[in-house]
């Protein structure tokens, strides 16, 4: 459970677009009749989707409107899942792994630099309000430790000097790359493969 | 070291292509209607006899929860549930599998679905895994224009929608309960049990939850036999398993290895041997942070598997093996859990919600040492209050990995904590309960 702080400043109106009033009703009808409500985690990803990364209090109002069911119960999901943003963050959300696996390997290196390219403190906008920061819990990809997730890539197998330099390009708006940056294929054991080498599609 | 051509997943690196032409070159989707043919009964026996055993974390065995479920279809439909909100700190199989064996799990998921008698297989993916969920979105997207599923899948007979529902940071849904919560779109707040989901889960009606690696080796195992299976590995511990080897080693890497290897192969062969050295090594969680660490004396010999890691009182969990080496401070390392704990703790149960804060704070000082010695032994009533009270398993999840470093670790904590909050005076007399009479100081 994790504590949300909730904008001061909200919209008065929100409403889907077009395009992702169609996804929402695409997503309703995954589910059985009658049960529209396992939507709303869905309907709160477009909703932050489309309201530059957060979501105001209209849009739950909205939502609960649209599934046809007490704000409060919007309002309790919205409030209990740690990736719905109540408020704003930057374009570029930079999410720092810092649990166990990733602490060992300099996960706090990682944070010191976030701490020097974006903001003094976490969920605060960088001097050119595109980018902010956060350190989150375990974002699974333990063996490719440290890494960090932006927006909705993972960059992997980090250091400082290459997170810097990462922060400096998004800072930028410079599109990368994601994946590992010491040039690994994905999860495999770096120089010291001994299995799956003869292997082929047949 | 286990060969090549008994491994399952044969793309775990992608080395050879994800796409639905490459799978199906991997012997993915060959015979599916003939597996089909050979009736549900057969299918769950099948499973049964390989002692396939659940590989989210728990080991339950895969045939027997499959059994639970009503024969016949009554009022309500069967639902399949995939748990793919991989969360556990030090795990990181079942992204690998989204990304690169999709087809093995959406053949796993249509199997399994007969099985159980459900058309309906909803995918739970934590909502970090954007990317892989989007790859298994594509991969679904393929299979059903190949008609290998939807209506009359891969010409069975059989019609299987899938689904994918994301969700969105709490590791508590994890828990098969909190997930079908979460899927109704409620906080993904655990149920309590009985009623076991098998009878009564999502929307009140019978539904089998099963791990993503579970329901991907499905498939291989029906297709090259139980018994081939039930050979790799050892009695009740058969098969093989993606292990996850994370932490102060010189390669961390997934790899695919029969149950029972020794840790000490899979560290030194596969991960390229422990930063400085095995003489370096301190502890290894052996199987995701919920789990106790062992200590460098039982690595030497430890196997890799449920029922060895249960005598050493610690677990095979979901295989997330975090490796720490002398260069750490084990309290921190600890401490950093305990605050995983604190922050996921879904808030239900009030021994979990406050004792799982209470732990993470104890640790945090001890870590600094600014802890009494007499701290020590009330954290771990602390671990004892917690444990075995909670509605889910979340509580032990908890204060296990918390016993386990006061089991190996207490002389080192000892050592380092020796704050006395107490003023102390020279008494030569044992406490009596009129003792100021007698101490004409304190009189």
């Amino acid at each position: 459970m994790s504590l949300k702080k909730i904008s001061k400043n909200q919209p008065e109106n929100f409403q889907f677009n077009e395009e992702n009033l169609l996804r929402a009703k695409e997503i309703m009808q995954q589910y059985p009749n009658g049960k529209q409500q396992s939507a709303v985690m869905g309907l709160l990803y477009l909703a932050q989707k489309q309201n530059d990364n957060w979501i105001p209090l209209a849009g739950l109002k909205y939502i609960a409107k649209i599934l046809d069911m007490p704000y409060i119960k919007v309002y309790e999901v919205a409030t209990f899942y740690s990736m719905y943003n109540l408020t704003p963050v930057g374009n570029y959300f930079i999410q720092v792994c810092t649990t166990t696996p990733c602490m060992i390997r300099g996960a706090y290196k990682l944070v010191e630099a976030c701490k020097e390219k974006i903001s003094e403190k976490e969920n605060q906008l960088s001097a050119n309000k595109k980018c902010s920061w956060t350190e989150v819990e375990c974002l699974g990809a333990c063996v490719n430790a440290p890494m960090i997730q932006i927006n909705n890539d993972y960059f992997e197998d980090l250091d400082k000097e290459k997170t810097l330099k990462i922060l400096d390009q998004i800072l930028k708006e410079e599109v990368l790359k994601p994946g590992s940056y010491r040039g690994r294929k994905n999860s495999e054991p770096e120089d010291n493969r001994k299995t799956l080498l003869e292997i082929n599609n047949a | 070291m286990l060969k090549d051509k008994d491994r399952i997943f044969k793309n775990l690196y992608n080395d050879l292509g994800d796409d639905i032409d490459s799978s199906k070159k991997r012997g993915d989707w060959s015979n599916t209607i003939e597996i089909f043919e050979k009736g549900r009964e057969w299918i769950i026996n099948e499973i049964k006899s390989s002692e396939l055993r659940g590989r989210g974390g728990a080991g339950f065995p895969t045939g027997l929860k499959w059994s639970f479920v009503p024969k016949e279809v009554g009022t309500k439909p069967h639902y399949l549930v995939i748990n793919a909100d991989e969360s556990e700190p030090g795990t990181c199989k079942d992204r690998d599998i989204l990304r690169f064996e999709p087809q093995k799990l959406i053949e796993g998921c249509l199997l399994s679905s007969y099985a159980v008698n459900a058309h309906k297989c909803y995918i739970y993916i934590r909502g970090e895994y954007f990317n892989e969920g989007q790859n298994l979105q594509k991969a679904i997207n393929e299979a059903y224009e190949k008609k290998l599923i939807g209506k009359n899948a891969s010409g069975t007979n059989w019609d299987f929608d899938i689904y994918i529902h994301y969700g969105a940071g709490a590791y508590i849904c994890g828990e098969e309960t909190a997930l079908l919560e979460s899927l109704e779109g409620k906080k993904g707040q655990p149920r309590l049990k009985p009623p076991f989901p098998a009878l009564i889960g999502l929307y009140g009606c019978p539904t089998i939850i099963n791990n993503v690696e579970t329901i991907a080796v499905v498939p291989t195992i029906l297709r090259k036999g139980a018994k081939w299976f039930a050979s790799l590995g050892k009695p009740k511990n058969t098969g093989t398993k993606i292990f996850c080897i994370s932490g102060n080693v010189n390669n961390p890497c997934n790899v695919e290895e029969e149950m029972g290897i020794p840790l000490k192969e899979l560290i030194e062969e596969h991960a390229g041997g422990v930063v400085g050295g095995w003489e370096n090594l301190q502890a290894v969680i052996p199987g995701g942070s919920s789990m106790p660490l062992l200590p460098k004396k039982t690595c030497e010999t430890i196997l890799m598997d449920f029922d060895s890691l249960i005598k050493e009182k610690s677990g095979l969990g979901t295989a997330g093996i975090i490796v720490i080496n002398k260069d750490q401070d084990i309290i921190k390392c600890m401490a950093r859990i305990a605050r995983f704990y604190k922050h996921e703790s879904c808030g239900q149960c009030t021994p979990c919600r406050e004792g799982s804060g209470w732990m993470w704070r104890m640790l945090e000082r001890m870590s600094k040492g600014e802890a009494s010695k007499d701290e020590v032994d009330m954290l771990m009533d602390v671990t004892k209050q917690i444990e075995g009270h909670t509605i889910c398993a979340f509580g032990e999840g908890s204060a296990w990995p918390v016993q386990g470093l006061l089991r190996h670790f207490k002389k080192e904590i000892e050592k380092r904590n020796n704050f006395n909050p107490l003023i102390k005076t020279n008494k030569n007399i044992p406490y009596l309960v009129d003792q100021h009479l007698l101490d004409k100081d304190n009189a």
